[in-house]
């Protein structure tokens, strides 16, 4: 194993609407599945931090941004749609 | 009371303007774009629409204050910045003031998976954020489609847009929102039905290979605007549009008058010239010196101190320096004194709209009082023939309005054929007729004033002479063999002051004749008179001597009585007398 070979994931969310809240429990569900210990969850408030929207190119909200590994993986929504998750993190499902 | 109430309030709500700063823009829209609503650019790609938005902020933030974001979907801000330098925009110095934000939104879909519900609100957070970050008033958003091909949930798209729209409005910035031209629709996802408050619509035509631009307010929502496609230009100046099809027939005339630059031209123009504000058609052949014309009017007006404008539509400004210094006119000290400007443009170089536009800025810019246009025919290779009259009246109207004289020269087809000038010569107010007569052997110049509005102008044809020092008008021969010109007119002269020699000499013959008589008949009465007077001395002669003897006989008669009566008194004399009487009757 080399020094972290987890996925880094950003989810970018807009306050507390029903979509984001929605988003959060679906990709916890969806890591917690399929990548159990190999995950890192960053959510980011873009009403708290709005310079960071310009700053990360982010136009629809939710969006789920896989940092590592590399490349990087844009998913949009709510991610109620496991499936399209999957195949947009890359993630073979065990 | 009906009509009062009619009156209209000055406290009636009307929609507020932002001016683009867009030189002709403001004027179609009557001020500008409406204040605090977005305004949908739309137009087919490459036809200005980017420009224009960002002339837009540009003009915002440089005149009047009002900072602007640039929402960009399709370049990066790198490329924008470079694209609009060439208009000398100097858009980083903006940023770093903080008058100008530009946020390049990028979406491609290929980068993106979509799972389940999502909406555009990351965009509403950049866009709010940019705006509340410079305290931004105009918002341009270039060009938002992108995001349909972009996103795939269009009915989510259609919502989050008019969502967008909305949130603008409430936001009380004045928007462009930029929109590809789409088949049968002004846009091409239809964004005409979310921006409703104002519509400008960007065209770019070809015709003959030349390409025009034109632009037309499609709707404008509580307010007035102009409704025909107007020409415009993007150059280095920036952006031009041509705010005029037709001026009306409203402009003011005036009774001042300016100087031809000929002299004798003048002459024929009651001494005065032409009409300040007329418009002057110089028509001839190839070579008949219309261009000649026009510089000694052009001269003139420079030295009266006017500004001028010299459009030349085949020779360089250099080139006509050149020649026109050849009849000893400099033109090259007045562009030095910064009076006469040239602009010399192929006509083939662009369409004639374009051309119209390129005059219509030149002339704002440089206020003059004349322009030529050298020659005006040249246009015709630009377009239709209808097109070309359109776009003189147009000319000819803004120039009036403007109160500019305008001299154009017309390179006619043939010397005298006067019906095809483009049906333009209505339009004008004085047409002179310049024609190459050829008689002889040599080709002479002629002048010919057709017609001079306003004026009680000569009707004479002229010679017309070039010379080193300029042209010259001379009045032609006219006699039984017509008007003649030329070395025919010399010849002519010659003959005519050798046969008044003959008739001079004549004269002089008979007077001298007469006088001769005079004298004889003077010498005879002379003569006579002498005789006369001889005759009259002789008689008087007689008569004294007849006299003398008379007395004699009286004196002769006393004595004899005397003698007589001898003795009948004593006198002294008597002897003596006796003596004489003696002798006599000796005798």
């Amino acid at each position: 194993m080399t020094e972290y070979d987890g996925y880094n994931l950003r989810l970018y969310v807009a306050g507390q609407t029903p979509k984001s809240i929605a988003a959060i429990s679906n990709l916890k569900k969806i890591c917690d599945q399929h990548l159990p210990g190999r995950y890192e969850i960053e959510i980011i408030d873009l009403m708290k931090d709005p310079a960071l929207a310009m700053r990360h190119q982010i136009v629809a909200i939710p969006t789920l941004i896989r940092q590592l590994p590399e490349p990087l993986k844009r998913i949009i929504g709510d991610l109620s749609n496991t499936e399209k998750v999957l195949v947009g993190l890359d993630i073979r499902p065990n | 009371m009906a009509i009062k109430a009619r009156a209209k309030p000055d406290d009636l709500p009307t929609v507020g303007k932002s001016p683009t700063g867009i030189r002709g823009l403001d004027e179609v829209t009557q001020g500008g774009l409406p204040q605090g609503r977005p305004t949908l650019l739309c137009g087919s790609a490459g036809c200005g629409k980017t420009l224009f938005a960002m002339t837009f902020l540009y003009n915002g933030a440089v005149e009047y204050d009002e900072p602007g974001v640039f929402l960009a979907f399709e370049e990066q801000p790198e490329d924008l910045i470079k694209n609009v330098g060439s208009l000398n925009y100097d858009i980083q110095k903006l940023i770093a003031e903080k008058k100008l934000a530009i946020d390049h939104v990028e979406i491609e879909r290929t980068k993106i998976a979509e799972s389940g519900q999502y909406d555009l609100e990351g965009l509403f957070i950049r866009l709010g954020f940019a705006i509340d970050s410079i305290g931004a008033k105009r918002v341009v958003v270039d060009t938002i489609e992108t995001l349909f091909s972009g996103l795939e949930n269009e009915l989510l798209l259609r919502s989050e847009l008019r969502r967008l729209f909305e949130w603008l409005k409430a936001k009380g910035v004045t928007a462009i929102i930029t929109g590809e031209r789409g088949e049968g629709s002004l846009t091409r996802y239809g964004l005409e039905e979310y921006v409703a408050d104002c519509v400008i619509l960007l065209d770019s035509r070809i015709h003959d290979q030349l390409s025009t631009r034109r632009l037309r307010v499609v709707k404008y929502r509580g307010s007035a605007h102009g409704t025909n496609e107007y020409p415009f230009i993007i150059d280095e100046a920036g952006i031009t549009v041509m705010p005029i099809t037709s001026a009306g027939l409203a402009h003011e005339a005036s009774t001042e008058r300016m100087s031809s630059g000929i002299p004798d031209l003048d002459r024929m123009l009651e001494g005065k010239g032409y009409y300040k504000g007329s418009s002057i058609l110089v028509s001839g052949m190839a070579g008949s010196g219309k261009s000649t014309v026009a510089a000694h009017f052009i001269d003139a007006s420079c030295a009266s101190g006017h500004r001028c404008i010299y459009f030349a539509m085949e020779e360089s400004p250099h080139q006509i320096v050149r020649n026109m210094r050849s009849i000893g006119i400099d033109l090259q000290k007045w562009v030095d004194k910064k009076l006469l400007r040239f602009s010399a443009r192929r006509p083939s170089l662009f369409g004639l709209e374009t051309h119209l536009a390129t005059m219509y800025r030149e002339v704002t810019d440089f206020d003059p009082t004349a322009v030529v246009i050298d020659p005006m025919s040249a246009l015709l290779g630009a377009g239709a023939t209808g097109d070309v009259h359109s776009m003189v009246l147009r000319l000819v109207d803004f120039l009036k309005f403007r109160d500019v004289t305008a001299l154009f020269t017309n390179l006619g087809v043939s010397s005298e054929n006067v019906t095809t000038e483009m049906q333009i010569s209505s339009l004008m107010d004085v047409w002179l007729l310049l024609y190459n007569r050829e008689s002889s052997g040599e080709h002479n110049r002629q002048l010919y004033l057709l017609k001079s509005r306003g004026m009680a102008h000569s009707n004479q044809v002229r010679e017309f002479i070039l010379s080193s020092e300029g042209i010259k008008l001379r009045e032609a021969y006219v006699g039984p063999e017509g008007a003649l010109t030329g070395s025919a007119r010399m010849a002519q002269e010659a003959k005519d002051k050798a046969a008044s020699l003959v008739r001079e000499q004549q004269m002089d013959r008979r007077s001298r004749e007469l006088d001769r008589k005079r004298r004889e008949i003077a010498a005879q009465i002379e003569i006579l008179q002498a005789q006369l007077a001889t005759d009259e001395a002789e008689v008087e002669l007689l008569n004294r001597e007849g006299l003398a003897r008379e007395d004699q006989l009286a004196a002769d008669r006393v004595v004899m009585a005397v003698s007589r009566q001898a003795g009948a008194g004593p006198d002294k004399r008597a002897p003596k007398s006796a003596n004489r009487s003696k002798k006599w009757t000796a005798k």
